[in-house]
C-alpha cells in the first residue's frame, strides 16, 4: 500500500513537470523584464508615498527632509540606533519618522506601503556597497 | 584674521539658555573694518517654511524654529544693526502662511529686511509677499557697505507662465526640492540690467554684500543648489574689491571663494538638508573649501537648524553659526588666504566624524 502511494506521487510529480513544461532554474529575458517591471512599479508607489502630504497627519512629506531619499542610508541597516539603544532594521526607523516629524501612525512591517517606501529608498541608493552597522 | 566677538555667544549660553531652555543655531555676520568703529553686525534668519495644515493649525516643528530664532536674536547684545530674513518664509506661498510667518517675525526688535524664496513666490509670483515686505529686489547702504537684495529664484518664462494649469500646481511643482518637473533658478535679464545700473554708481572700493535665496554659484542642479545665470552675476560683481554673497535655500553650511567673491550660506530654522553628495546618483560640485556641518540627529528636532550672527569686518563677512546640540561654527574671511575658512575645522586633520557625509 505504502509503496504504490509513493510511486503514484512520483508519477504525479513527473506529470506536473511535463504539464508546466518548465525547469526550476531557468528563466527568460522576458521573465527578467517582468520582474524588474514589478519591482519598479513598487518603487514608483514608494516615490509617491515619499512625496505625499497625506502619509502623516500634518502635511509634512518624507521628501521634505530627505530629497531623493538622501541621508536615509538603507545600506547601513540593521544598525545600532543610539537614540533607541538597540540594533533595528530600516523599517523601524521609518516608523519613527512617521510618528514624529509626520505626526502619523506607524505601519506594519509587511504593510505594502512600508515595503514600497523601502523599495524606493533602497533604489535611490543603488550601486552603494552594503555597510551594515555603519554610523 | 577675522574677529569674532565670543561674548555674544556667552550671553546666549547664560541668559539665553535660562530664558529658552536650550540653544539654537545662530549665524552671526560681522563686517569688520580696519577702524574697528566702522565694524558692525547683523543677524540672518532664513528658511522658516511656515506650513499651514488647515485653518489656524500650522506645523508645530517649523513654527518653533522661527519663534526661537526671533527670541534669540532679540537677546543679542550688543544689538545687531538689522536683521535679514533670507527667504522661504512660507511652505506653499499662501497668504495664511505668509501672514503667520510675518506675525512671528513682527516680534523682532530690529529693522528687518526680506529676500524672496521660491516657496514665497510661485503661488502668486510674489504679489502678496510684496504687499507685506516691499519690492522683490532692491539695494541699500549701511555704514559704508552697499547691500543688494536679488530675487534669484525666478525661472524660464515658459515654465512660469505656460506650463501649469493652475497657480497652486505651479507652486507645488516648485516646492518639491527633488521634483524633476521643477525648473532651474535664475536672476534673469530684468534684474541683471537693474543690477548693472545699481552698481554703476558705486565706487570699486566700496564693500558689496549681495543677498540671494539661491547660491549665485553652481553646486547641484537637481536640487536647485544652483542659479542658471550665476556666471553673469559674478561677472557684474567682478570689478569690485570686496564682494560677499550670502544665500539661503540649502539648509546647510556651505562656503566658497570664486575670484574676488566670497560665498557663505546660512542655516534654515525649519529643517536641515543632506549635502548633495549624500545622493548617490547625483553629479554635484560642493565647494572643496566647505567643511560640512555635522550630520543631523533627527531625534533632536532643532539639530542642524539655526540662524546666523554676521560680523562685517574690513568689508568682509564673518559668519557665526550657533548650533543646538552641536559645537558652534565660525566661518570667517582669512585675509592671508583670501578666502573664507572655518576657525577650527578647516584642515583635514581637524575634522570630526559627524562632519563626514555619505
Amino acid at each position: 500500500m505504502k509503496y504504490s502511494y509513493t510511486k503514484k506521487t512520483v508519477l504525479g510529480l513527473a506529470a506536473l513537470m511535463v504539464a508546466a513544461s518548465v525547469q526550476a532554474d531557468e528563466f527568460t529575458k522576458d521573465d527578467l523584464e517582468r520582474w524588474q517591471g514589478q519591482f519598479m512599479e513598487v518603487v514608483k508607489q514608494g516615490r509617491e508615498l515619499w512625496t505625499s502630504p497625506t502619509l502623516g497627519t500634518n502635511g509634512v512629506a518624507c521628501a521634505q527632509c530627505h530629497p531623493n531619499a538622501a541621508n536615509t542610508h538603507p545600506e547601513t541597516y540593521p544598525k545600532f540606533q543610539k537614540q533607541i539603544g538597540k540594533v533595528i532594521p530600516l523599517w523601524e526607523m521609518i516608523n519613527w519618522c512617521l510618528r514624529n516629524p509626520l505626526e502619523g501612525q506607524p505601519l506594519a512591517a509587511d504593510d505594502p506601503k512600508m515595503i514600497a517606501l523601502q523599495a524606493y529608498v533602497t533604489y535611490e541608493r543603488r550601486g552603494v556597497k552594503l555597510e551594515p552597522g555603519k554610523h | 584674521m577675522y574677529h569674532i566677538n565670543r561674548s555674544r555667544r556667552h550671553f546666549l549660553q547664560t541668559s539665553g539658555a535660562l530664558a529658552l531652555g536650550s540653544t539654537l543655531p545662530i549665524s552671526l555676520v560681522e563686517l569688520a573694518f580696519a577702524d574697528e568703529k566702522q565694524n558692525f553686525t547683523f543677524a540672518y534668519i532664513s528658511d522658516a517654511h511656515i506650513q499651514q495644515i488647515k485653518g489656524n493649525r500650522f506645523v508645530r516643528n517649523w513654527d518653533r524654529g522661527l519663534i526661537r530664532a526671533v527670541a534669540e536674536a532679540n537677546l543679542l547684545t550688543p544689538k545687531p544693526d538689522f536683521v535679514m530674513f533670507g527667504g522661504d518664509l512660507a511652505q506653499l506661498g499662501s497668504a495664511p502662511e505668509l501672514d503667520h510667518g510675518a506675525e512671528i517675525l513682527s516680534a523682532l526688535k530690529y529693522k528687518t529686511r526680506y529676500v524672496m524664496g521660491e516657496h514665497d513666490y510661485y503661488l502668486d509670483l510674489g504679489a502678496y509677499w510684496e504687499k507685506l515686505f516691499g519690492p522683490q529686489y532692491y539695494s541699500f547702504d549701511h555704514k559704508g557697505v552697499h547691500f543688494i537684495v536679488l530675487n534669484s529664484i525666478r525661472t524660464y518664462d515658459d515654465w512660469t507662465y505656460h506650463r501649469w494649469p493652475t497657480a497652486e500646481q505651479r507652486m507645488l511643482e516648485m516646492a518639491g526640492l527633488d521634483n524633476p518637473n521643477s525648473s532651474p533658478f535664475m536672476v534673469g535679464e530684468e534684474q541683471r540690467q537693474w543690477l548693472k545700473k545699481d552698481l554703476a554708481k558705486i565706487p570699486k572700493t566700496t564693500p558689496i554684500v549681495v543677498f540671494s535665496h539661491s547660491p549665485l554659484q553652481k553646486i547641484y542642479k537637481g536640487w536647485n543648489f544652483w542659479t542658471e545665470d550665476a556666471e553673469q552675476i559674478q561677472a557684474l560683481l567682478k570689478p569690485f574689491n570686496k564682494v560677499s554673497v550670502i544665500y539661503g535655500h540649502v539648509h546647510q553650511i556651505q562656503y566658497n571663494q570664486i575670484g574676488n567673491i566670497s560665498f557663505n550660506s546660512v542655516m534654515a530654522t525649519a529643517w536641515p538638508w543632506p549635502y548633495p553628495q549624500a545622493y548617490a546618483q547625483a553629479e554635484q560640485y560642493l565647494p572643496k573649501l566647505t567643511v560640512p556641518m555635522n550630520r543631523s540627529d533627527p531625534f533632536f528636532e532643532r539639530d542642524a537648524t539655526g540662524w546666523q550672527f554676521i560680523n562685517v569686518a574690513n568689508g568682509h563677512v564673518d559668519l557665526n553659526y550657533l548650533l543646538p546640540e552641536n559645537t558652534d561654527r565660525s566661518v570667517g574671511f582669512d585675509k592671508a588666504a583670501k578666502k573664507p575658512v572655518d576657525a577650527v575645522y578647516q584642515s583635514e586633520g581637524a575634522r570630526i566624524p559627524p562632519q563626514s557625509h555619505f
